[in-house]
């Protein structure tokens, strides 16, 4: 496991370590298995654009997940994740990679606990967040 | 302002519960959901690396549970729309989710309401599911925002 994060290294306005993702359409239809969501607007070209989109997009719920990664990735082991919102706002395809992103909003000790609220977000490679979100974690406290 | 398309049925259906449907939780679909998703970590692939872990094994990744389908609504009404989105989630976490757990997962409506934009009217649908594991504990809440819409004629 990697190195363990403390609630006393955590200040606002700290970024969490990018998680660069590349969906290809083999990984949507991996996920279409793994979900059980196999709403072909994720996998079916001819399908995704007779509903009026570009092409087929990305499932909400695995952006969702990366920017689960995102997080689980920086709390590590003995971090815990209390909360998770996302809001798909814009379309993301397969085969343009998407930057996991986060910030730091707030820290403090509540009930003995490390809690840190952070906004996160999924980019495009254009900059435009199409997937805002935030986080609530628990980080380890070094005095005890 | 064009005519609501919300029945009495769509209100009729808020804060009725779904058939429950209880999943047991296998490793390997753990495993499986951590692959599609592209998410090595050890916590969620790894038991041996797992083991040493405070949890002293895998557990599921945050959004894992997506993959219990919901049994169907006890209430059912007509969406007169053909295609729908997802907007979003809200996840609150109560209790790890490992294999050989049993949840039980429940939804339900618990807003329905309208909105111009650019897909046309949209229908948005508020689901709160829930995911109580064999012990009776509330693992965790998903409030999930569905949009309903009928795709336009791109010609």
């Amino acid at each position: 496991m990697s190195d363990q994060i403390y609630f006393e290294d955590v200040r606002p306005g700290a970024e969490l370590p990018t998680l660069r993702k590349d969906p290809t359409t083999q990984q949507l239809v991996m996920y279409a298995g793994a979900s059980g969501d196999f709403y072909q607007i994720h996998y079916d070209q001819g399908f995704a654009q007779a509903n009026g989109l570009p092409d087929v997009i990305l499932h909400g719920a695995l952006k969702n997940a990366f920017l689960g990664q995102l997080v689980t990735d920086w709390i590590g082991e003995m971090g815990t994740l209390k909360r998770l919102t996302v809001q798909y706002r814009g379309m993301d395809v397969p085969g343009a990679p998407v930057f996991c992103k986060g910030i730091v909003k707030k820290a403090a000790v509540q009930d003995g606990q490390g809690v840190v609220e952070c906004d996160v977000w999924l980019e495009n490679s254009e900059g435009r967040k199409t997937t805002p979100g935030s986080a609530v974690v628990s980080l380890p406290l070094r005095s005890r | 302002m064009a005519d609501s398309i919300i029945t009495p049925e769509m209100r009729g259906a808020i804060g009725v519960e779904s058939v429950p449907v209880t999943q047991e939780i296998e490793k390997g679909a753990i495993i499986r959901f951590a692959q599609a998703i592209g998410d090595p970590n050890p916590l969620f692939t790894d038991e041996a690396a797992a083991r040493r872990s405070r949890y002293g094994g895998i557990i599921a990744p945050p959004t894992f549970l997506r993959s219990i389908i919901a049994g169907p609504p006890t209430v059912e009404f007509d969406i007169p729309y053909s295609a729908n989105l997802d907007g979003g989630s809200e996840w609150e976490y109560f209790e790890p989710v490992r294999p050989g757990d049993r949840i039980t997962h429940t939804v339900r409506i618990t807003d329905v309401f309208e909105r111009q934009g650019r897909l046309g009217n949209m229908l948005f649908v508020i689901r709160e599911g829930r995911y109580v594991n064999q012990f009776g504990t509330l693992a965790a809440l998903e409030r999930n925002t569905g949009i309903n819409y009928e795709p336009q004629d791109a010609g």
